[in-house]
């Protein structure tokens, strides 16, 4: 079942093309429908699923003189992500009900982005997963360089440049992978079994791990994502934060880790302090928590707050899964999931509710409007949400990011402080762009309060799915991860704890 | 000797076919038609052309030939055959895109020049032999010469024609040359005896000037740096139809006899192009030449604001893509250059018929006349957004697999090769960037008028079946993989 997730969004995407022109309404329940029912197939999968092994949904011969396979399949890990990709969808089109230009090609490339996202979760051929990463890479460029904002098509192409530079090296590794286990097969479950050498390791590891890494907003390759996330239109900014960049962190996982263990291991010698590529990535990923919420702390414009604390968060994720400690992955995971839901809200609050009346984002004017007041769903979604991603109790956020320092605090223990402040930070600058866009001083409040229109039953229904989820996962971690924990025990991962010193 | 004739005959009937297709093209435009419409005398001259194309198609599938015959002069295998069925093919889109131009009044003459650069094409992936190359060559390269002139009202395409030609004609001589130095040496004119010669003798300077001078005729034919000056003139300056033809298959034929010469003939004179490990012979300067032409092909072609003059510097780059796969020589190499040079020669034929489309509508074209093409032609936007995008090599289309097809196959033959591909696989993300220009342009811009354009159904569904086939191979790339 879970394959039609795929098949439901590319069909869609195939059929609002055809669609006549100015057919804004229908292109919105086509679109609607499609991405209802990926979140259903997804849901019924998931509640069916007793535990998080792997189970394949199709394999068949693909090219057969090279040993590739169309092979779907699912364990607790994609089931996760897939889920969090249908919520995200749902919510997207929900936010997205007021574009009115060109309607049908943005539903077109919006459901075309679903589907390959839902491709790579789902792919457990190498090379299938690398087709759907790299299909999900143009869509996003359209969606930004026609609908999006401030400088779009220079935010556009610097996504889609970083995401293709990021992706060749991908291709590097994967075929370098390929040709040094004897270019049979490209099954992610057989290679994960291939003992490769650790000194093709050692250089193939960094080389895809970076390459993921720059689409999960790994620091220094991070500047796409606060320039892309501004430019991109609502809906695209969002599913830029809450899948996008989780496709990068699931390759980092999926395929750098799982492959390459041993890329993992002590170097034998010390630069910089430093002494295998694991302590350079958790470093370079606790700098991102810290750098994203600094830079977060001092920007005017609303989206570029929000742009940057997906930085930041996005570190929790890497740095979790820098730590190879059962519960550091654990907690990346979970991260990986509320950190979409919640980057989605945010941005969703944002670009949707408050940029689409106000018609701007500046901090300082917005400080001006009272919008607490006059918009007081957005500014309780903004709260609520924003409470969510400081990491309150009760949240997803608090659940994931304590995981991913319990680990911390057994791999690196100096790191947890410095990760520590990150999240202070993380509460300083939450607090101050709630405080300047919605509860600012007013001098008149009376002006321009009736002049915006109400927030509309699709955007309510919206950010009660994303809040709900996010709640429900803070509550009850034990849903997520009673599938996530199976299948970071699968023999898959077998290389990830038995390495050497660990 | 009869015997041998009409032997020789049943040998080359899909050949014979198609100069028969092209001399009935003429004589009815000719004797009958010269005083019709031009419209009624293209369709005709079209048809008639296409047939042909059909029917040397049906004979070969009909009667496949395994033969080696004379010296080296016909040698023809399955692969071989297919190939030409590929070149038919090609031909017969070239020529039904063609069929929309009004750049000149003399139609069946160009089509009949087209067909005979096929018969070219066809003789030159079936002959091992020196000199059936050389006029097999000249036969393409001379049809090819006039069919740029064709549009007797551009200077441009006069100019280009003329540049080619002179080019073209030095290369040739280059050519001669070394193929007469590599007689002199081994005392044959068949590359099997060649390489039978040249096994285990040591590289005398003789044999070295005669690669080199190969290298150049046949670098030449293929557009590889430094031999690629024409390239971007010509792309621009023929009539679409033409460049579409000499860039798909000629581009073709060049690859398959270029690999032909360097792996069969001169097997003995490879050398090593490894990172540490160098050895004089073609390898290393093979290796150059492919490293030249990806960065300076796809870096100049980041500057280009025509998009024929972008088209051309991308088929430099890809040209160095596809010598990946003849450092490489093995059997799954050789598959990974046809399957690249087939799918990339349909790509841009598509391309190609897509510019001509913009050129007849907005009367240019650089980027901005590609401006809202999309809000003014939906079909043809698509189009040229899957070609553009099979080009960058983004599944699932054609392109990416032979990107991944040819770098696999080269890794695997040789890990020595890995600079290469690592420097390939940076190249093609930087031709993302100016592939993407085109596609802002189109569907970014704003357009001039908004008035929808007319497109002729014929290229229309022409250039559908393009993109769809481009799709289509890359989705499912055994279709044609078990054929190669």
């Amino acid at each position: 079942m879970l394959a039609w997730t795929i098949y439901i969004s590319f069909g869609g995407a195939l059929v609002l093309m055809l669609l006549p022109k100015g057919g804004v309404r229908a292109a919105r329940v086509v679109a609607l429908l499609a991405a209802l029912a990926g979140l259903a197939i997804a849901v019924a999968d998931f509640a069916r699923r007793p535990s998080g092994e792997l189970v394949t949904v199709v394999q068949v011969s693909w090219i057969r003189s090279l040993g590739l396979e169309y092979h779907l399949a699912a364990d607790g890990i994609s089931l996760t992500l897939v889920l969090l990709t249908g919520i995200v969808a749902v919510a997207g089109v929900l936010f997205s009900w007021n574009i009115e230009q060109r309607a049908n090609e943005f539903f077109a490339f919006y459901l075309a982005l679903i589907g390959g996202v839902y491709g790579v979760f789902l792919s457990f051929d190498l090379l299938l997963l690398f087709v759907f990463y790299e299909i999900a890479i143009v869509p996003k460029y359209f969606l930004i360089a026609i609908w999006g904002s401030t400088r779009r098509e220079y935010a556009a192409m610097k996504l889609a440049l970083y995401s293709f530079v990021g992706s060749a090296m991908v291709l590097i590794g994967l075929i370098a992978a390929y040709v040094v286990a004897g270019a049979r097969t490209m099954d992610l479950v057989q290679l994960s079994q291939f003992p490769f050498p650790v000194h093709f390791q050692m250089w193939a590891f960094p080389l895809v791990f970076v390459g993921f890494g720059i689409l999960a907003g790994l620091w220094p390759f991070h500047t796409w994502a606060p320039t892309g996330h501004v430019a991109a239109p609502t809906a695209a900014s969002m599913l830029l934060a809450g899948v996008v960049m989780k496709l990068g962190a699931y390759g980092c996982l999926r395929v750098a880790m799982m492959l390459f263990p041993r890329g993992l291991d002590p170097w034998g010698f010390h630069v910089l302090g430093l002494g295998s590529w694991r302590e350079v990535f958790a470093l370079l990923a606790l700098i991102g928590i810290v750098y994203g919420a600094m830079v977060a702390l001092v920007q005017k414009d609303f989206k570029f707050v929000i742009g940057y604390s997906s930085v930041s968060h996005m570190g929790f994720v890497l740095l979790g899964l820098m730590t190879l400690q059962q519960i550091g992955l654990d907690g990346a995971v979970l991260q990986m999931f509320s950190h979409g839901v919640l980057a989605g809200l945010l941005f969703a609050v944002v670009g949707r509710m408050v940029y689409d009346r106000t018609h701007t984002r500046d901090l300082t004017e917005l400080s001006k409007m009272s919008l607490g007041k006059v918009l007081p769903f957005a500014a309780a979604t903004f709260v609520l949400a924003g409470m969510a991603s400081i990491g309150l109790p009760g949240f997803s956020g608090f659940v994931a990011e304590l995981q991913v320092l319990i680990g911390t605090w057994r791999s690196f223990p100096v790191f947890v402080v410095i990760a520590g402040v990150g999240i202070v930070i993380g509460i300083a600058y939450t607090w101050r762009a709630m405080q300047m866009a919605f509860f600012g001083a007013s001098h008149n409040s009376s002006v321009g309060s009736a002049a915006y229109p109400p927030i509309s039953i699709p955007e309510r229904i919206a950010a009660m799915l994303l809040l709900a989820a996010s709640i429900v996962v803070g509550l009850y971690p034990q849903l997520l991860l009673r599938v996530i924990i199976p299948a970071l025990h699968s023999p898959m991962f077998d290389g990830l704890w038995k390495g050497g010193v660990r | 000797m009869t015997a041998g004739y009409i032997e020789m005959w049943r040998l080359v009937a899909p050949e014979v076919i198609v100069v028969i297709t092209a001399l009935c093209v003429l004589s009815a435009d000719l004797a009958w038609l010269r005083g019709a419409e031009a419209r009624v005398r293209s369709m005709v001259a079209t048809l008639l052309s296409v047939a042909g194309c059909a029917a040397a198609i049906g004979w070969i599938l009909r009667a496949p030939l395994t033969v080696s015959f004379g010296d080296g002069v016909l040698v023809l295998g399955p692969v071989a055959q297919h190939v030409q069925i590929a070149l038919l093919a090609l031909t017969m889109l070239t020529v039904l895109l063609a069929s929309g131009g009004d750049f000149t009044r003399h139609i069946s003459e160009y089509l009949a020049l087209m067909l005979l650069a096929t018969v070219g094409m066809m003789l030159l992936v079936s002959t091992q032999n020196l000199l059936l190359i050389f006029l097999a060559l000249e036969l393409l390269s001379l049809s090819l010469y006039v069919l740029a002139a064709f549009d007797k009202r551009s200077e441009r395409s006069a100019e280009a024609a003329l540049k080619y030609f002179l080019f073209g004609a030095i290369s040739a001589a280059f050519l001669l040359f070394g193929f007469s130095l590599l007689y002199g040496v081994s005392n044959s004119t068949n590359l099997g005896t060649i390489a039978n010669m040249l096994h285990g003798a040591p590289l005398d300077p003789l044999l070295l000037v005669a690669i080199m001078m190969t290298l150049v005729g046949l670098g030449f034919k293929v557009a590889a740096v430094p031999f690629h000056f024409w390239a971007p003139d010509v792309y621009q300056g023929a009539p679409a139809s033409s460049a579409a033809l000499i860039a798909s298959g000629s581009k073709v034929a060049g690859f398959f006899i270029l690999y032909q010469v360097l792996v069969l003939g001169l097997a003995g004179a490879k050398g090593s192009s490894a990172w540490h490990g160098y050895a004089a012979g073609w390898m290393p300067v093979v290796a150059i030449v492919a490293a030249l032409s990806m960065v300076l092909g796809n870096l100049v072609a980041i500057a280009q604001t025509s998009v024929r003059r972008l088209l051309a510097y991308s088929a430099i780059g890809h040209a160095g893509y596809m010598l990946l796969t003849i450092l490489a020589h093995t059997n799954q190499s050789f598959s990974a250059l046809l399957y690249y040079a087939i799918t990339y020669a349909l790509t841009v034929l598509g391309a190609f018929g897509v510019v001509a489309v913009v050129e007849r509508v907005t009367g240019g074209d650089t980027l901005a006349h590609f401006a809202g093409l999309s809000r003014r032609a939906p079909l043809v936007s698509l189009c040229m957004l899957v070609f553009m995008l099979s080009l960058a090599g983004i599944p699932p289309l054609a392109g990416f697999f032979g990107k991944f097809y040819v770098f696999a196959s080269a890794l695997n033959a040789d890990h020595e090769l890995l600079w290469l591909v690592v420097l390939a696989i940076a190249m093609s993300a930087v031709s993302l960037y100016y592939y993407l220009k085109v596609l802002k342009s189109i569907y970014v811009g704003e357009p001039a008028g908004e008035a929808p354009v007319r497109v002729p159904v014929v290229q229309q569904v022409v250039l559908a079946v393009i993109a769809l086939g481009v799709v289509v191979l890359g989705c499912v790339p055994s279709l044609l993989l078990r054929w190669l």
